[in-house]
Formats: C-alpha cells, structure tokens, sequence
C-alpha cells in the first residue's frame, strides 16, 4: 500500500479501511516516521484476537529497550487479526511500514473514529512539525 | 592484573565429583528415605548445581567482586541513591549472636533487647519526621509507598462510611517523581494523575489545581524533589490538598537533605517513607537490601501494620502504643527502669494486616539505629548541610560548562542537562556517564527525572572530601571537551566495553544453558 | 564528628565558591516558617566505643540459638551457614555498590545475579527466575499479583490454608484493594485434600497457592492439585523450601507455574525475620508479567559476553503506573549469599543437608511421640561449648548452637516404649518440621519450661489456628544433634 492512500492519526497509525462481505474492515500500522523514532524495537505486545476495543483505546503495546509506546486503536471495532509474523520479525515494521508490517484488522462496529484520522499530506505536516 | 579463568561462570569451573562443604554423618538412626517421603514426590537426583571445590568458590567470588564499581572505593555520585560511606562498626554490630541470630518468633521475654532497639528506632523516626507513629515492616522505600497508600486507602474506607460520600480514587504524582510512585498507586487500586513540574523543577500550582477534585485520595510529593530543590510552594500545596480532602504523602528518598533542618510532620505530610539504606548509610548491597520504614499522623495510626512495638511500663501495663510520647526514652543506658518491658502489638483491629512476612528487614533497621546514635541531633543536621554543601559546590563547579536548568542553588544533588551538547555536537548524557568510568567515577544517574532532557543528576552526599568533588569537577570538565567520537565509543578501560541491550532484550538470554546441563 | 571530611578551611572555600555567606544560607530554599527551629530530639552522639558498648549491651539481653537450642522453623531456619558465605559476602566490593545500572562496572555484581538466576532455575525445574524480591511472603503476593494479570481473571485466588498463614496475610493485604477475593481451602488433614480443592477452584480462579512442605512440615500431593488447578484454566503458585529440594520434586517437575520461596535457608541469618530473600521462578510464558529485575547474556561492542539488566520495559522506572510491580530496591545481597551458599554445597551437598533435616526431625518426632531416653535429664547448658563474650569486634560470625554431644551420656541413652504427652498432630509425611499436639493441652506453659531448661522448643499455632491451640510446631535442622534432640525429649517429659 501506498501512504498516499492511507489515513493517519494523530499518534501515528495508519488505516486501510476495505470492505469485505459487507463489512468494513480497518488494517491498522505504525507509520514509518513512528518506526524511526522508537528505533531499536525489541517486542511487541499484540492485541488479542476477538477483543472489542472502543477507539482512541490503547490495543498493542510495541517496546524498545528503555521505552514503551501503546499503539491506538483509530476507530472501534473487533480485532479480528494480528500479524503474527511480527512476533519473530520486528524488523518487518521497518523494512515494509505499510505492507507486511501491519500489525492488527479491526472489523468496524463504529465509523465515527476515522473522522478524526487525517490525510497524508497533513500527516506528513504534523511529523515535519514534531521534528522541531 | 585480570583474572579471567576464576571468572568464568560456575557451570564452566565444574567437574563432576568435586565439593566444597561437607556435612556430618548422620548420628540419628537413619531410615531409608523411600519409607518417609512418598514416591510420587520424591526426586530422581538432586538439582544439576555446578560442582566445586571451596578455594575456587572462594577465588571466584572475591575475583567477581572485583568488577564492581563500590562506595568503598569509588565516588559514586548516583543522584537519588545517595551513595554515603557505609560504617564498617555497623556491619561488626550487625554480626552479633544477640542480634544476628534471633528466630522471628522467639518468645518477647528472650529478644528484650531487640525489641527495646526497635521501640527506640520507632521514636527516633517519628521525631525525625515529625509524625506521630511509625511502622518498620516495609522491606523497601517502594513498599513503604505501597504500605501507606494501603494505610490512606483503609483510612478513607472508613471515612466514606463515616460520611456515605464516594470513595477516592485518584493518587496525584508529579511528573519529575520516581517511578515507584505511579507503580505503587496502581498496586494499591488507584489511579494515577500526573501534575507537571515548571522547568525550576517547581511544581506547576496551576495544573495541581486543574486537578484537585473531591476524588483526590493522597497526593505523592517528593521534598526536596528529584531535581534537588525544596519545592518553593510546600505549604500552600499541602493546604490545598488537605482542603480538598485529601492526603499528603511525602517520598523520603531525599531526607538527606533535611535532617534537622525540616520535618515533613511540619511542612504538611500526612505519611512518608524513609530508606535507611540510603538516608542512614545501611550498604545497598548491589541492589538490596533495603528497609521502607513509615511514619504517620495520628488518625492514621490505627491503620499501621501489625505489629508494632509498644513499651510496656512497669506493673500498670500501661500500653503507649502509638500514641506517641512527647519525650522519647533517651537515656544513654540501655537498661530501661526494671519493671518496663517491651512488647509486639497485634490487637489492633483498624490495621490494614501484614506486608510481608515476620517483622522486618531489622538487620538494615539495626544499622539505621546504629547511624542516628553515631551521630546524635547535632550530627545528623551536620550530615545534611555537608551533603547540601557539597552538592551546591559541585554544582557552582559544573554549570559553567554544563547547563543546569533549575538554577544556581540546590539541596542534596542536582540535575545538569546535556540536551545542548546532545544537538550542537551530538554528545548525549550516556555518553559523559560512560566516559566518566574510564576515569574511576561512577556515573551520575542519567535521563533521570523524565522532566528534564538528557539528565544527569548528580549526588555526591555528605561522604566525599572537596579534594574528590574538585577532581570529578575537572574530569568532567575534560569530557564535555573530548572529540564526540571518544565519548560514543567509552568506556575505553573497563573490564568489558557496551553491551548491547538490544540484542539481551530481543532474544533473552536469561540462564546459563549448555549440552551437559543435566551433569 | 564521624564520616566526615572536609575541614573548616574546606568549608570557608566552598561557601566562597558557591557565593553563599553561611551554611545556613545553604538552605535559603527552606521557607522560614517550615524549618525546625531547635535541635532534634534525639539521644547525644555516641563515639564508635560507646556505640560497641551500648549495642553490646542491648545484644546481650537477647537470647538466640547460640544460647538456646533453637527447635524453631516456620519459614525461618537454624541452618548452618559455611565461613566463607560471610566472608565473600562482607566484601565491600559486593556489598557497598548498587543496583548495576552501569554495566561496564557491575559485571561482577551481574554475573553473580546470572548465576543466581541459572541456580535458581535448576533448583525449582523452571525456565526463568529474577534477581530477587523482598521476602517469601511479599513473592507469595507477586506471584498471585502475576498471576491474575497473566490470565486476566480478576475475580479470585485459592489459597491453602497449609501455606504459611502470614504468607496468606500478606496475600490478602495486596489483594483487599483490587477487589480480587481471597478463599481459604481448609487443611485439617494438614495437607489439601484435592477434593475440597476441586470444590472451590472453578474457570474464574486464577491461581491455587500451595507450600511444600507445607507450613505444618508435610508433604502435600502437589502434582494432583497442580492438575486439578490446571483443569480449570488456573495456574499454580508454589511455595517451596530451597532445602527440601534435595530430596524432593522440583516445583515445575510437579506443575507449578510460579514457584515462590523464602531464600534464608540459603546462607543468611536468622536476625529476626529479615531482611531476607524473595525467590521467584516461572515458566517462559510468564517473563513479561515478572516483577523485579532480570540479568541477562549478551555480548559488549568487541563480542565478549557480558551481563545486563534487561527486560526492562516490565519495571517501574520505564512503565510507571502500568509496570508489572513497584519493586526497585531487592535483596541483591542475600542473592549472593545464596548463590555462594549452592555453590559450595553442589548437589551433593544438598542432598546430605536435607537428607539430615528429614532424618533428625523424624527420630525428633518418634522420640517425642513414642519414647524418651531413660538417662537423667542433663540440662544441656551445662554441656555446651560456653558462647564467646559478645564483644562486637570478635570476627567470629557464630551462627548458632555449638553443643556438642556427651559421648557417656549418648552411649547410655535408650528408648523405651512410653505414653507419651504428645501425638503427632497430622498423618501426612513430613520433611523437616512436624506438628505436636500437647494432649494436655498447655502448650505455653511447656515452652516456657522448655526454655528454662535451655530450649526453644516450638513455636505455638493457636495465634494462626484457633483449632490448633493444644499443638505447636517444631523444626529440626542438619545442625542439631542426636544428643541435643534426646535433650529437649526429657526436657518436654
């Protein structure tokens, strides 16, 4: 995917919103700018599958050797999928941010949280305002 | 010269059939073992502990202890450990049969004299706190925290029934506050605010007030605080608390600052903690022991674990219990008048219970003990100024060539910033506190409190002479001058060069595992 | 003026340095109003030989087991403790550093963590261990604490009432304020019968915690209730004696999930109930919820190994109010001593010790319970090795009782079938400590005589067991002899 074609927020997760069966689906990642500042990631807490988590809510946490960062829940819903994969490859978060580092789909119960999520172009804004 | 065959790790120096300890034979008639422990619970063989011979156990350990960095032979300015010399009398003390081999419950008429040093350490406390009762169960200045919000959480469960008003939730913790603090209040079934502190290290009045509401249970301040000031609005945020209902706790970390000078009874806590491994010199012991004794005011007394220590007096059997005496027992002569007698406590129904196991980790007590009657009132106000006046002269040494935000002044320690040499040369504070070990200092305790940027807080207390702090001045004077490329790659002289904590996080290595592990 | 180092002449250029005109001007911080304007209350100083002297006198109105024969267990021991366990250990390299933030100069106190870590773990059958917690009871609470968090049930815990009743107290302690409910299991078998456990344990427990030996001394059939606990989702947290474990099972051979213990049987005086050292072990699964420090193996920038702290992420100065515990300080020092403690012994040496405690603590109780030697009562004072005055600069750590056996008295001591005052409280198998029942019910009135006679013969459970009035508890260590075992059963007679 491409981050053009992703929403954002404010703590920096991405949403690729899709819909599938009917269903909108949210796939949810760290953004690359995110990624770099933490560096060093050593473990990363996964959100259980079949729980419901309400949006802005801290589902995953991601750790380096002296930092804890929660990952926010963008919109609220039920996760249907983790990535698994993450568990024995944290690199995959750097290496590939958009794609194969997802790190959680939540299937929709309530849309209004991506109307707080922004474009890239503002995102990049906000990150460009946090490096000072 | 280093020797590194001794050091490698037990399982290494092993050999099968070796030993080091014999014990006697058995001189009781012995039977099999089969016909006294059940089958299913009995073991195939002993646990695979590596095998050795005492002088390689011996020549091991002493040749490891050389690897440490200690206070007996290094400055160790940690900020907020206060790393003071550790009297050798005290540890000689601490050995005695009378008081190194006492069971936990020996009957009170066998352990007198334990129990009159433990009463005596409990007024000592008190009047050095000014607070009206005291508790020596906790076994670390954290579990003292944990033991008095357990206290103020019992208090306001009575309180809420008194009044039927809800019952409070909240636990208020500075930003710059030790970890502990916010830790503690969550085991205790509260949750956390944090208040912000203003770059002098002040404590923002504003946002305390933004969050000042009818749910504050007990607002956690340590004074002098973790930048090393005396918080300027001490009594205003201790009325604002109690108007608002709530309690003042007092982190004692820094007590060493204030010996006679101050005492949190006066200044507005409700409870507080002391760590005598730092405060009254008991050895940290590579990380322990410590000993988190507590003191509170009067309403809080009936809250205190059990047990505690009364005096018993004469043949009234009258019981002072906590109620403190206004004039503690301070006669030099250990032998009370003949009819007194000490005694343990339990009956006392408001209690919240126990916090660990037996009374105490009174081996660190006895040593708390032994420091306060060193040094007498005199003494101890003494331990303070020097520890403050070293730390300010340290400090009016270093800000001129490491910025130190909070200003020109400080109590026990303070805290310098690299934050402008980590952006003009990309010097980060890890980088001085690792270079600083290849001149023989321990490194000052860094990105420590979270409130200032690339902190360095340094501690140097009352135990170093001006020749130390003058030679650590210029060291450190000499570092902040070195090519950067000399500080990221430091220690250069150290047993072993950085470790890589990424790599001891992503795949822990926390046993020693090899083929023959079973041998 | 003790500890101290700079001269008046020091002072005057410091304060002239620092721009300040007085001491007292140090602390122009300290608002007025809120300082202490007079001396504190406290006795005057007193110099190092006062001090000797004062403490010397305080330590000799103490009795202890170099002057008392001390028969007395529950969660602390008259254990022998080898020389160079002191020696090693009064190190000031080991005991005057701290915590090892700074790895480069702390890998001896590292190593010696890594080290404690890996004994830790081949002794109780587990794959983790940390550096330490304060004491068995507060790891008893840890343990349940890691627990709930670990199978997010927050509704109860079990407890047996054979684990040591203030292990149970400071349980409760923890948990009163988390809304998590405590239920006891009774034991009047003195063991849990795995019905009764099974009763209680249901899918919103999250732990059973269990002692073996219990705190009555006996054996409990641990790998059922470990299975029962397992059926229901719930985890088992195991209270262990370090000794017992060479002879017994190893928790995690028998299904303990957490194992937990009272470490002062491994080399550290009694000196009144601590400090102490809290052991905690667990499955691999487990790590992320442990509480307290962890070393661990890696390699410096030149690829040599080396230790760390690591993990760090679970503690309190990283996570905050979220950390898995609030513990910083620990019991490093008596890590030490125990990993110098297995050192020494190896598994041999463990093996003899708890074989010693099992063997004495059963002719103890058959002695007691069955028949007394027929020889006249000596008290054993009068035969023991005198104590050296308690002078504090005696460099001798005399750890407890040198008694040692009468051989004319020995040789004419024999048993004879008795009807005994005392029964044995519980069938069950014990280890090294066993419960009396005194039929004559006057338990405090024997121990009294007792210690007349030169012993601390138990201790009472009627302060823990209303039930129990009429029984006490008595443990017999590796230190004790066959003729000061004989002398406590015509003491009791």
């Amino acid at each position: 995917m491409k981050p053009e074609n992703l929403l954002f927020a404010k703590t920096h997760e991405w949403v690729a919103v899709t819909t599938e069966g009917g269903q909108k689906v949210a796939t949810i990642g760290l953004s690359q700018f995110a990624v770099e500042a933490l560096t060093d990631l050593v473990f990363i807490e996964l959100p259980k599958v079949g729980r419901q988590v309400a949006a802005e809510e801290s589902f995953c946490e991601v750790e380096s050797v002296k930092a804890v960062s929660d990952v926010y829940a963008p919109v609220a819903g039920e996760v249907i999928a983790a990535n698994d994969q993450l568990a024995d490859n944290l690199e995959l978060l750097s290496n590939s941010p958009y794609e194969e580092g997802w790190i959680a789909r939540i299937k929709i119960a309530d849309e209004a949280g991506l109307k707080n999520l922004m474009d890239y172009a503002a995102y990049q804004k906000q990150c460009a305002e946090e490096s000072h | 010269m280093r020797n590194t065959r001794d050091t490698k790790l037990l399982f290494e120096l092993s050999e099968a059939g070796r030993r080091a300890h014999r014990l006697p034979a058995c001189d009781v008639p012995e039977r099999p073992v089969s016909e006294l422990v059940p089958a299913n619970m009995l073991a195939a063989e002993p646990p695979a502990l590596p095998e050795l011979s005492e002088p390689q156990v011996v020549r091991h350990f002493a040749n490891l202890s050389q690897l440490n960095i200690s206070v007996d032979t290094h400055f160790y300015p940690l900020g907020s450990c206060t790393m003071k010399y550790n009297p050798k009398r005290n540890e000689r003390i601490a050995r005695l049969p009378g008081f190194a081999d006492l069971h936990p419950y020996q009957p009170e008429s066998t352990i007198q004299g334990m129990l009159q040093m433990l009463y005596e350490l409990q007024e000592y406390l008190q009047e050095i706190s000014g607070l009206d009762a005291c508790s020596l169960q906790p076994a670390a200045g954290a579990h003292g925290e944990l033991t008095a919000l357990w206290v103020a959480a019992a208090y306001f469960r009575d309180e809420s029934l008194k009044t039927g008003g809800e019952r409070r939730t909240k636990v208020l913790v500075p930003d710059s506050a030790h970890g502990t603090n916010p830790a503690s209040a969550s085991m205790a079934g509260f949750t956390t605010v944090t208040v912000k502190t203003l770059t002098s290290g002040a404590l923002d009045m504003d946002d305390l007030a933004r969050h000042l509401d009818d749910e504050v249970a007990v607002f956690m301040i340590t004074n002098p605080n973790t930048v090393g000031i005396f918080e300027p609005n001490m009594r205003e945020i201790a009325d604002r608390i109690h108007q608002a209902g709530g309690l003042v706790y007092l982190d004692g970390a820094n007590m060493n600052a204030i010996l006679g000078i101050a005492r949190p009874g006066d200044f507005g806590a409700d409870m507080q903690h002391y760590n005598p491994h730092k405060t009254f010199s008991g050895p940290h012991g590579g990380g322990g022991p410590g000993a988190g004794p507590i003191c509170v005011t009067e309403k809080l007394a009936p809250y205190l674990p059990t047990p505690v220590v009364v005096r018993v007096e004469g043949r009234e059997s009258r019981v002072e219990g906590q109620k403190s005496n206004p004039t503690p027992s301070l006669a030099l002569d250990p032998r009370p008048s003949t009819l007194d007698r000490y005694a343990l406590d339990y009956a006392r129904p408001q209690s919240i219970g126990r916090v660990r196991a037996f009374f105490g980790n009174v081996g660190v007590l006895l040593r708390a003990y032994c420091y306060i009657r060193t040094h007498g009132p005199d003494g101890l106000r003494r331990v303070s100024e020097n520890a403050v006046l070293n730390a300010n002269y340290l400090l009016s040494r270093v800000k001129h060539f490491l910025p130190v935000p909070q200003g020109d002044r400080c109590m026990h320690e303070f805290v310098a910033s690299a934050s402008k040499l980590k952006s003009d040369k990309g010097i980060a504070a890890m980088d001085i506190a690792k270079r600083l070990l290849d001149f023989g200092f321990h490194a000052p305790t860094v990105y420590f409190p979270l409130s200032v940027k690339e902190a360095i807080m340094i501690e140097p207390t009352e135990t170093e002479s001006k020749e130390t702090l003058d030679a650590f001045a210029e060291t450190l004077f000499n570092v902040v001058g070195e090519a950067p490329d000399v500080l990221h790659d430091a220690p250069h002289t150290t047993t072993i060069s950085r470790p890589d904590d990424v790599r001891a996080a992503r795949q822990p290595v926390l046993t020693y595992k090899s083929s023959n592990a079973t041998a | 003026m003790p500890y101290l180092y700079t001269t008046p002449e020091d002072q005057a250029a410091m304060l002239a340095a620092i721009g300040a005109s007085s001491l007292d001007d140090l602390f122009a911080m300290v608002p007025p109003e809120l300082r202490l304007n007079r001396p504190l209350n406290l006795p005057p100083a007193l110099t190092e030989l006062e001090l000797t002297q004062h403490m010397a006198a305080l330590a000799a109105r103490n009795e202890h087991a170099g002057t008392k024969v001390c028969f007395l267990g529950g969660g602390s021991y008259d254990h022998f403790i080898p020389a160079a366990v002191d020696e090693l250990a009064g190190r000031g390299e080991f005991y005057t550093s701290y915590t090892p933030y700074q790895a480069e100069v702390s890998q001896g106190n590292l190593q010696v963590v890594f080290e404690y870590q890996s004994l830790i773990t081949r002794l109780t059958g587990l794959d983790v261990s940390n550096a330490s917690l304060y004491d068995g009871g507060s790891a008893a609470a840890e343990g349940v604490l890691m627990a709930v968090s670990s199978t997010n049930r927050y509704g109860k815990v079990v407890v047996a009432a054979s684990v040591h009743p203030e292990y149970r107290q400071t349980i409760t302690t923890y948990l009163k304020d988390l809304g998590i409910e405590v239920v006891t299991v009774g034991t009047p078998t003195g063991v849990v019968r795995p019905q009764d456990l099974a009763a209680v344990v249901d899918d919103k427990t999250a732990c059973i915690v269990v002692q073996q030996p219990n705190f009555f001394g006996c054996i409990e059939d641990a790998a059922s209730l470990a299975s029962i606990a397992h059926d229901a989702g719930a985890l088992v947290v195991a209270a262990f004696d370090p000794i017992s474990l060479g002879l017994l099972k190893r928790p995690g051979d028998w299904g303990a999930d957490i194992a937990v213990a009272e470490g002062q049987s491994l080399g550290t005086p009694m000196q009144y109930g601590g400090p102490y050292l809290g052991i905690m072990a667990c499955r691999e699964k487990l790590i992320r919820r442990m509480p307290g420090r962890i070393a661990g193996e890696t390699v410096d920038r030149r690829g040599r190994r080396c230790f760390v702290l690591t993990l760090q992420t679970r503690e309190q100065h990283i996570r905050r109010e979220k950390a898995t515990s609030n513990v910083c300080t620990n019991q490093g020092l008596f890590a030490l001593r125990a990993t110098i403690y297995l050192a020494l012994l190896g598994p041999q040496g463990l093996k003899e010790t708890a074989n010693l405690c099992l063997q004495k603590s059963h002719y103890c109780a058959s002695l007691l319970c069955n028949g007394v030697p027929l020889a006249p009562p000596v008290p054993p004072r009068q035969h023991r090795q005198p104590q050296p005055p308690t002078t504090a600069d005696s460099s001798l750590h005399t750890s407890g009782a040198t008694g040692s056996a009468s051989a004319s008295l020995a040789a004419s001591t024999t048993s004879t079938s008795h009807n005994s005052r005392f029964q044995l409280a519980f069938a069950a198998p014990t280890f090294k400590e066993f419960v009396l029942r005194d039929k004559q019910d006057r338990v405090d009135e024997l121990l009294h005589q007792a210690l007349d006679a030169g012993f601390l013969a138990g201790v009472p459970l009627g302060q823990w067991y209303p039930e129990l009035n009429d029984c006490f508890l008595v443990a017999v260590t590796e230190k004790r002899t066959k003729s000061e075992i004989e002398s406590l059963a015509r003491s009791l007679d």
